[in-house]
């Protein structure tokens, strides 16, 4: 499969940074996007250029480290993938593809297509966590009884990996659908109560201080989310906002 | 919490947004059933229909609390978006070189402040064309002409009637009117009564090519054209906002995601749809 690639290159924070054009070959459609940017890589070490920044680390699908705005979408045109699931057969010889770094105020490019994500972690810190005992008798979780559809609803947000790809894909770089996860992961389970208020409070306040826009609803998030996070957990976050609020 | 949370907090500012913007859809009905009456009811019954409900609407004190919360919301809805999309404007200041937002979003979600910004364009002109004229101008009032046969042979008389707020005719040519409305009897000052501002007619000269009995407008085609592309307009609007709305006040759940989503699309054809047919047939017909 021979390509063209359009990638993003930027010396450090304060650089300009520019489009690059790379034509790269012999790439297999069995490999990984990512395998594909290590192909990349090594020949541009190879060369004694300077190889392409990016953020990875499980390969898995798991960790949320990988990110990249392939062809105009966060994580590539696959659906319910992290860019390392994606695979170069969902592109076709002799395309043009376009590689970008997540763009939003709240995450500053470091270097290339690595942003600094850490902005997620002030917003988690501000109230995404619960009290627990650590006097020595603690009481096991799975001993407090939690509705069935609660107990999966949690889950389910819950499973948000935190890669940034819901800002990524917002018109307006907004992180409601990352906030309203880690709200209704917690505020679903009884364990989650105790902070209920001030937790979502804190982390809505955090999230505006950090830059993020706001929610349009236009739901680009919940269909680039690797994860499948549903927009009603933004939904439910507005109404513990609410209530909140009013408390 | 800080009180100024309830202005600044981003997820209140949607609150806001969600509010005004679902009172207006109510407004939006209420707007729609008075229009209607002008091509459901034709002849002088319907221009009777109309002007009386148009004095109605502009003398009634809870319709007067009412048309203050409109405009509030209308002010409130602009004044917020606006700031909803500078703060968003702000929090992307390097755009993708290459992007592709059709592939995760519809259209009209992602232009709410340019169709947004059309319509509020839409209202102050609509507003300089009715509203404007009908509170602060001298218009005709409504008169109707009744044929006196002339039993000797010969033409017959026309007589010019005023329709009064009592809901009687008066002969005009023994008033006076003074104050837009009032009857007076000539040259005395002596008030007999008041009448109804014939938005009626103005409405049907607007949109109608040289009616006859209306006022010559040469303009109507184009009147009819930007209307009913400003209906377009809200359309595009509602078919986003209005299921949204549902969404930022946290009420747009599973079970009921659904119903809101058909509700708003049936919503945004509708309600524009029958607004934007009403100039079309005065302008046909």
């Amino acid at each position: 499969m021979k390509l063209t690639l359009k990638i993003w290159r930027q010396k450090g924070p304060n650089d300009k940074g520019q489009m690059v054009t790379y034509p790269i070959d012999n790439i297999d459609g069995d490999m990984s996007f990512l395998e594909m940017m290590d192909v990349l890589n090594n020949q541009l070490i190879e060369s004694g250029d300077d190889p392409i920044a990016f953020d990875h680390d499980c390969r898995e699908g798991i960790c949320g480290m990988c990110s990249l705005y392939i062809n105009g979408e966060a994580h590539g045109p696959d659906r319910g993938v992290t860019t390392c699931q994606l695979h170069m057969r969902k592109f076709s010889d002799g395309e043009t593809i376009y590689i970008e770094p997540w763009r939003a105020k709240a995450f500053p490019v470091i270097k290339d297509l690595v942003v600094d994500r850490s902005s997620f972690d002030r917003i988690m810190a501000s109230g995404g966590f619960v009290s627990v005992n650590t006097s020595g008798n603690t009481v096991d979780a799975n001993a407090i009884p939690v509705p069935k559809a609660d107990a999966d609803n949690a889950f389910e947000a819950a499973t948000c990996i935190g890669c940034g790809a819901c800002v990524a894909s917002c018109k307006n770089a907004s992180a409601m659908l990352f906030v309203s996860a880690k709200v209704s992961q917690l505020a679903l389970l009884p364990q989650g109560q105790v902070e209920a208020a001030d937790r979502v409070l804190n982390m809505v306040k955090t999230m505006d201080e950090e830059g993020f826009g706001n929610c349009t609803n236009t739901g680009a998030c919940e269909v680039e989310c690797p994860k499948g996070i549903s927009l009603e957990n933004i939904a439910r976050m507005n109404r513990e906002y609410m209530s909140a609020m009013v408390k | 919490m800080s009180k100024s949370a309830i202005l600044s907090s981003s997820i209140a500012k949607k609150y806001w947004m969600a509010l005004t913007g679902l009172f207006l859809c109510l407004f939006l009905v209420g707007h729609l059933i008075g229009n209607l009456q002008l091509i459901f009811i034709t002849g002088e019954e319907g221009k009777r229909a109309f002007n009386e409900y148009a004095h109605f609407m502009t003398h009634n004190p809870a319709i007067k609390a009412l048309s203050y919360l409109t405009y509030f919301s209308i002010i409130f809805h602009s004044i917020d978006g606006i700031m909803l999309a500078i703060k968003n404007k702000k929090a992307r200041p390097q755009n993708y070189a290459y992007n592709n937002p059709g592939a995760n979003s519809s259209t009209p979600s992602r232009y709410m402040a340019v169709l947004g910004t059309l319509i509020l364009v839409f209202i102050c002109t609509h507003m300089a064309n009715f509203w404007g004229k009908m509170h602060f101008d001298t218009i005709p009032l409504h008169t109707k002409t009744i044929e006196i046969p002339n039993e000797m042979g010969g033409e017959a008389q026309k007589v010019e009637l005023y329709l009064t707020t009592k809901g009687d005719y008066v002969a005009a040519q023994q008033f006076e009117v003074r104050n837009e409305t009032e009857f007076y009897v000539k040259d005395l000052d002596l008030k007999m009564g008041e009448g109804y501002k014939d938005l009626h007619g103005l409405v049907m000269s607007f949109f109608g090519q040289n009616k006859p009995g209306f006022d010559k407008n040469d303009l109507a085609p184009f009147a009819v054209i930007l209307y009913m592309l400003a209906m377009a307009t809200l359309g595009f609007h509602l078919w986003h906002g209005f299921s949204s709305a549902f969404q930022s006040v946290g009420v747009r759940v599973s079970s009921y995601k659904h119903p809101i989503e058909i509700a708003g699309k049936v919503f945004s054809v509708v309600v524009p749809g029958l607004f934007a047919i009403i100039p079309l047939i005065i302008y046909l017909f």
